[in-house]
């Protein structure tokens, strides 16, 4: 077992991890952020996807022990409590979830791809979303819903 | 972010979903989420081999194995070891081989059950797994499905003596009529295994709980209530004792349609141990352990006069059952049978489908169900017939499909078609898409050589939906009905509850549920609460599947909330001291016709019920009413699907430039949820038709079960979509609604073929196999060149 010291959402957790474990499964079981959700067992569905220090990050891809004095935020920290983040507001008005499934991972990368590029053509929108797959909506209300976001941070910006 | 919306006028709206406050939260309930104190963790040892008898299993050395408590091969079951239901004996001679949840001695496909271990953690669980000693003796495979009903053929159950499930037929008529036609064409297309690939991987929890003897289980199903019946029956735990839920779930497709040897598992295991038992499927699991779709060889025959009016049609099909039966395995290809001849009219048409074992994961229903594979098929071969006559491809369909003003229509299958507008939808598909524009520039491609040539892919589809009228359900020897209930009750407070027998998973039943609820009620939508997919709070119901929810489930909810209206209006004429039927109902008031202030709110009415201080003679304390709808016919929602396909004829790299749809699904209650329906139906079928396929080589071992190499399509490989809607309403339910879950998904898969044969047909091509991935477009464009 291997000590670490890792902030979630706003919360430092201090915890005793197995070096096998994965970030996902440390934030579900360990400290019950079950916001964050696993689809795949190869790294390719994004489903899981947080950020480490600001940065998007399919968390089924990175050790717990890897993430020992990093800042974690997920889908459950984005916004506080039941505000809604600009993303969040424009995937609920586009329409952009069905199950929902996808929708966290889908959600902290569009907040990535929108820091790195606040006015992404529909191009650079799919190919920022491209790790991160929706059985549901055929990305077509997701894509929208990342053009709508955009605006709105721009417009929360002026 | 609340949307409020005024009362009275919710049918119809886009309003934003009630779901997504949670979803977009990361507050969902998935059934993985659940983590009850107490819980032990399953985890499945799963045969390697598509073929064999299990020589030695001892499972012993898991029990040794840290934070292990138990571990069950099939002898250490015994008769808990209950077998997996199959409800659709299709014929009375169906071949129906032993389902045991647990392998006996033969495992019969790649990924079979063979034991299990529980363990006080899911990670300790998998380890233990490695602890267990197992033997095989391999045997041969079969997995084409020719192969399997060749004479000689190895058995994927010995016991059984043959590989053939069923064969099913039904017309007779074809081979005089064909005498009449002046051109017969003959095509063979094969419908590929696609696997469903929800988001959510599976999982259940069982738990001994709440009052008595109860088993509470949680799982991620489509269909709870059916559920709850068919563990009762084959485990043995009655039925009142007990509970199903399904939580939050993420996605379905027809693949959450279904009792899986886990869920019968895990129920029998937290009976036998008396403690939670959970199991979540690793995605890997998912792609061998849950049933697949589609997989048949269909070899169609079409035959029509030299002006293109078609005599009949002829349908010959290989259906693969995998190695069991599941749920509804034997009947998928029977519900497209009524649906191949499509939109069309014609004079006769024989349909015959052989249903085949091979040592393949079981299929099953995957989003249309029977339906895609009947729709690819007139709709390619329809296109074949308008080249082999020189007509355009449009023209031979209008030639032939349902004038409007010649609904209601019985085709040669034997369904009556209520209504539709073929030609108004194909206008204003042909419009949207500039067909004449896109032509013209196919053929300046086409004269000039381009390298990237352009082709036009056409899909007028129709489809049944609305499962289904219970009479025709017990015809066709399916073992249930296809009613659906709804219990409205208003509570003291005036909040109302829509109690429904639906089962969403991402269609959004919360939101537009609350909006017909709202639409008669007078109640505003964030005062409605739709309570669904719990058999405790929501008893009755026949769940989610075939675009039925709204269709029949709508009715239920328009009707209970009608005579919740007519209850509350005795009441409210007792307080008011008028008659009942000098009340009109305006805004959730009843109020004195032509006096209105003489009122008396649905809450007030429902507080008095509540008291029952002053109620009138005869009426009954509370506010609720219920119904219980079994639907006179299907619905028919039909559509013109348009497909501008381009083609490197140097590379077989193929793009959607352009994709048109204008679906016919009756009356809206949300447009803004039909139109994400069809959007993911739409992608669903072009992956179908450019990449998807799950592939076996010859010894059963599947080739792309992970999400590595099957190709689920990410963003940039689609494109988007230029949707609209007409609308003639279904005459077969009081709202005018026909089903939307499904159409997408039936109608683009042959739209994209055809645009791509289309492109390439001067080439000398008449068909690409599906997934049309560029190897096979390269490879199809060198063998008609090299033919030449």
């Amino acid at each position: 077992m291997q000590h670490i010291k890792v902030t979630v959402d706003g919360t430092t957790y201090q915890k005793e991890v197995e070096p096998r474990t994965l970030l996902v499964h440390f934030l579900r079981e360990d400290l019950g952020r079950v916001g964050t959700v696993v689809g795949c067992d190869t790294s390719n569905c994004g489903a899981c996807t947080v950020l480490v220090d600001g940065v998007s990050l399919k968390s089924c891809s990175m050790l717990a022990v890897q993430a020992d004095g990093s800042e974690i935020t997920t889908i459950q920290g984005v916004s506080d409590g039941n505000d809604w983040h600009p993303v969040q507001s424009a995937f609920k008005e586009c329409h952009g979830l069905q199950c929902g499934y996808c929708t966290p991972g889908m959600v902290i990368s569009s907040i990535d791809l929108l820091n790195e590029n606040p006015n992404p053509t529909e191009a650079e929108i799919r190919e920022g979303l491209e790790g991160n797959l929706c059985r549901c909506t055929g990305y077509h209300n997701i894509v929208k819903s990342v053009q709508r976001a955009a605006e709105l941070m721009e417009g929360a910006k002026s | 972010m609340t949307d409020v919306v005024d009362a009275g006028t919710a049918l119809g709206r886009p309003i934003k979903r009630k779901e997504d406050a949670r979803l977009l939260h990361g507050q969902t309930n998935w059934t993985d989420n659940i983590q009850l104190p107490g819980t032990v963790h399953m985890a499945i040892l799963r045969s390697p081999l598509a073929h064999a008898k299990i020589t030695h299993l001892d499972v012993s050395g898991a029990l040794a194995m840290p934070n292990v408590v138990a571990a069950f091969g099939a002898a250490e079951l015994g008769e808990l070891n209950s077998s997996v239901p199959c409800v659709w004996p299709v014929t009375d001679d169906m071949v129906a081989p032993d389902f045991p949840a647990l392998a006996k001695d033969t495992v019969h496909h790649v990924g079979d059950c063979v034991a299990v271990v529980l363990a006080t953690d899911a990670v300790s669980a998998a380890d233990a797994l490695e602890a267990m000693s197992v033997d095989y003796e391999p045997l041969q495979a079969v997995v084409n499905m020719e192969s399997a009903i060749s004479p000689g053929s190895t058995l994927v159950h010995e016991d059984k003596g043959t590989n053939t499930c069923y064969v099913y037929n039904l017309g007779g008529g074809y081979d005089e009529k064909v005498k009449e036609a002046d051109v017969v064409i003959k095509r063979r297309f094969i419908n590929q295994r696609l696997i469903p690939a929800f988001m959510e991987p599976r999982s259940v929890v069982a738990a001994p709980m709440g009052m008595s003897d109860e088993i509470t289980m949680w799982t991620s199903t489509q269909i709870p209530h059916i559920l709850r019946l068919l563990i009762a029956l084959v485990t043995g735990i009655p039925e009142n004792n007990l509970r199903v839920i399904a939580p939050d779930v993420g996605g379905g497709f027809g693949g959450k349609l279904q009792i899986y040897r886990e869920e019968i598992l895990v129920a029998q295991l937290a009976r036998k141990l008396g403690r939670p038992v959970k199991w979540t499927e690793t995605r890997s699991e998912d792609m061998v352990a849950t049933h697949h779709g589609r997989d048949q060889i269909q070899d169609i025959e079409i035959a029509a006069k030299s002006d293109g009016t078609l005599v009949g049609l002829k349908v010959d099909l290989k259906a693969n059952m995998g190695a069991y039966l599941q749920i509804i395995t034997p009947g998928i290809p029977l519900l497209g049978m009524f649906m191949y001849p499509g939109i069309y009219k014609m004079d006769a048409y024989d349909f015959q489908c052989t249903g085949v074992f091979t040592n393949t994961t079981p299929t099953d229903a995957y989003r249309g169900a029977g339906r895609p594979e009947s729709t690819y098929a007139i709709e390619r071969i329809m296109d074949e017939l308008a080249a082999e006559l020189g007509m355009e491809p449009m023209e031979l369909r209008r030639k032939n499909w349902i004038k409007h003003e010649e609904f209601p229509y019985t085709t040669i299958a034997g369904l009556t078609y209520d209504t539709g507008n073929y030609e108004l939808a194909t206008a204003r598909a042909l419009e949207l898409f500039d067909y004449e524009g896109l032509r013209a520039e196919q053929k300046s491609r086409r004269d000039s050589g381009d390298r990237v040539q352009l082709g036009i892919g056409i899909s007028t589809f129709t489809e049944m939906c609305g499962l289904a009228p219970s009479r025709t359900l017990g015809a066709l020897k399916y073992v249930a009905g296809g009613w659906e209930h709804c219990t409205v009750r208003v509570l003291p407070t005036g909040k109302v509850e829509v109690i429904t027998g639906t089962s969403p998973h991402g269609q959004g039943h919360e939101t537009a549920w609350s909006q017909i609820a709202s639409s008669i009620l007078g109640v505003p939508v964030e005062d409605i609460e739709v309570v669904h997919s719990d058999t405790g709070r929501a008893p009755y119901g026949m769940d989610t599947y075939g675009s039925r929810s709204l269709a029949v489930g709508g009715q239920a909810i328009k009707e209970a909330s009608e005579r919740l209206v007519e209850k509350a209006r005795v009441i409210a004429a007792h307080q008011i001291e008028c008659s009942p039927e000098d009340l009109e109902y305006v805004d959730g008031v009843f109020q004195v016709k032509g006096d209105p202030e003489k009122s008396q709110p649905l809450g007030a009415v429902a507080f008095e019920a509540f008291t029952a201080h002053n109620l009138p003679d005869g009426v009954e304390p509370t506010l609720s009413a219920e119904a219980t709808i079994d639907p006179q016919d299907f619905s028919y929602p039909h559509g013109t699907h348009l497909a501008a396909m381009e083609v490197d004829t140097e590379t077989g790299k193929v793009t959607v430039r352009k994709y048109v749809c204008v679906d016919d699904v009756g009356v809206q209650v949300n447009p803004m949820i039909v139109e994400g329906q069809v959007h993911g139906g739409v992608a669903q079928g072009i992956a179908q038709a450019l990449y998807e396929g799950a592939n076996y080589d010859e010894d059963g071992q599947p080739q792309n079960a992970n999400l590595s190499t099957y190709l689920i399509p990410s963003a940039p490989d689609l494109p988007s979509f230029i949707t609209d809607t007409t609308c003639t309403p279904s005459t077969t339910n009081p709202l005018g609604t026909k089903g939307v879950g499904e159409a997408g998904a039936i109608a683009s898969t042959p739209a994209i073929i055809n645009g791509i044969v289309d492109a390439i047909r001067h080439l000398g091509v008449n068909d690409v196999l599906m997934p049309a991935t560029p190897m096979t477009v390269w490879k199809t464009i060198q063998a008609a060149q090299g033919g030449k």
